[in-house]
């Protein structure tokens, strides 16, 4: 490589991001950091695909008929129920589930203006790029379908603003209502190949940003994400299809 | 035998980081065994008897094993063909009457000095902070004192193939340094003797990569732009080397008081 030992004016490296952040404690150093962030954005990560991954069997329900579904509903709002009081625990998922959202979202912010601002000036040629993928090309706007889409979802069967057939507690009734009409229907399926496609690099990028890598399981890796978002998203389409189709009425 | 070949290049000209820059064609028969730089000789030798300005572009040992060259070519850091540096592209590699578009590096980090030569300094910066060992001077330790696991050693020689090119970050879609970066440590890192200073050459360099760089969101891109093929798998490793410096911060543990 070239050499530049000597800092001349006009010669040296440039300013581009500022120096590191100091702090006293090393979590907030740490999270300052780029490296730090994609770590943050990796272990939310793990938590929210736990997430998607328990909504989705807990959502199969479904095809045991309405008792079954509004019972399981139900059930987790008494979660650990007497010992601790009903809707206490469903709530401190929530609070999980939200902090772990805001994070996810601030470091993909804040990472999407670090990389805007590392290359001001684009390749004025198109650039034939060789390992890219679909997926990881478009990380930043499947991850805006799916955060629309979550603001959307709650409107619709958990707070009932955008859902005129909305009965607070009749769960199945909710789903049935909505999923009958086929244009609702379809915002969830595209929502949901959204979310399979975020699942696919996001999958995979867990493992490089926590460095998980031996060669006893990294040809494993890509499998897992494929896997997983094959899994969560495909069954989550399965649910509108099954109402339109008449399996669950 | 060599054919000749016929070929339009669509190079980038601008005089200085401040100036304004544009593409400018050129028409150039050159023969398939030639290199594509030294394509780009015969182009500048021409310009040179017209009295027109050479075009700048880098580079030194013309055997792939310096670092110097760099130029983006067909939208690919190094040109279409894997595991090589500009210099050891051939032109073979191109056909009769193909159109070759040649650009800078384009980054924050890589400031434009002219035409297509970039001011890679943000590298240097990156090893001062730490991509060396500190050893005593004095005699010469006796050979195979200390023992290097052949695993390790053959880790940390594909690390170490690493020249410097910055193709890593040229290729990158985030113009990330990471690859580069995570190279300059793990060759390191891998050996015994790398260890007494592991956590704070870490922590120093990605601190100092960052100055520079955009981050990491795992395309594999610069992998594949690599000239001596050095894999993400060192990416994943300085990952994790990164949060056990942050989590010992050697720097200040019963050293120095704080603030």
């Amino acid at each position: 490589m070239t050499q530049a030992t000597e800092s001349r004016p006009g010669a040296d490296a440039p300013e581009v991001n500022g120096p590191p952040k100091q702090s006293r404690f090393w979590i907030v150093e740490f999270y300052s950091s780029a490296i730090g962030k994609k770590w943050v954005m990796a272990l939310t990560g793990i938590g929210l695909m736990g997430f998607v991954l328990v909504h989705m069997v807990g959502n199969l329900k479904m095809f045991l008929g309405r008792t079954e579904f509004d019972h399981y509903a139900e059930s987790l709002r008494t979660l650990l129920y007497p010992i601790f009081p009903h809707g206490v625990v469903l709530w401190i998922f929530r609070i999980g589930l939200i902090v772990m959202f805001g994070l996810h979202i601030s470091s993909a912010y804040t990472l999407t203006r670090m990389n805007n601002r590392a290359r001001p000036i684009k390749y004025q040629s198109p650039r034939d790029y060789v390992a890219v993928t679909f997926a990881s090309r478009t990380m930043r706007w499947t991850g805006i379908i799916i955060g629309l889409y979550l603001i959307f979802h709650l409107a619709d069967l958990t707070w009932g603003f955008a859902n005129p057939d909305y009965v607070r507690g009749a769960a199945y009734d909710n789903l049935v209502a909505s999923f009958e009409r086929w244009p609702i229907a379809i915002i969830y399926i595209l929502a949901n190949i959204a979310l399979g496609i975020h699942l696919f690099h996001g999958g995979w990028s867990i493992f490089q940003s926590t460095g998980m890598n031996n060669p006893r399981y990294n040809s494993a890796r890509r499998g897992f994400a494929a896997g997983f978002a094959i899994l969560v998203a495909g069954i989550n389409c399965l649910f509108p299809i099954a109402v339109l189709a008449g399996v669950v009425h | 035998m060599s054919t000749t070949l016929n070929l339009k290049l669509k190079v980038w000209r601008q005089e200085s980081a401040n100036d304004v820059g544009a593409f400018e064609y050129y028409d150039v028969a050159v023969a398939d065994d030639a290199s594509f730089l030294e394509m780009l000789d015969y182009v500048n030798e021409g310009l040179i008897l017209d009295d027109r300005e050479p075009i700048a572009f880098d580079h030194d040992c013309r055997e792939g094993i310096c670092g110097s060259c760099s130029l983006m070519i067909d939208g690919q850091a190094h040109g279409p063909q894997k595991g090589t540096a500009t210099c050891q592209l051939f032109m073979r590699k191109f056909s009769d009457g193909d159109e070759i578009v040649v650009e800078p590096w384009r980054a924050a980090g890589f400031p434009l000095v002219k035409d297509l030569a970039v001011n890679r300094a943000a590298f240097d910066r990156i090893i001062e902070a730490g991509g060396y060992i500190s050893v005593n001077t004095g005699a010469a330790p006796d050979a195979n004192i200390t023992l290097v696991p052949k695993e390790a050693a053959d880790a940390a020689m594909d690390a170490a193939a690493c020249i410097g090119c910055g193709a890593c970050v040229a290729a990158c879609p985030n113009s990330a340094g990471n690859l580069f970066t995570a190279a300059k440590l793990q060759h390191l890192n891998l050996l015994p003797q790398g260890q007494p200073e592991r956590l704070a050459r870490t922590e120093a360099m990605v601190d100092k990569m960052e100055e520079f760089f955009g981050s990491c969101t795992n395309h594999g891109e610069c992998q594949e732009a690599c000239p001596k093929e050095i894999s993400v798998d060192f990416i994943a490793m300085m990952n994790r080397d990164y949060l056990k410096a942050k989590l010992a911060n050697r720097k200040r543990s019963g050293q120095k008081k704080f603030g």
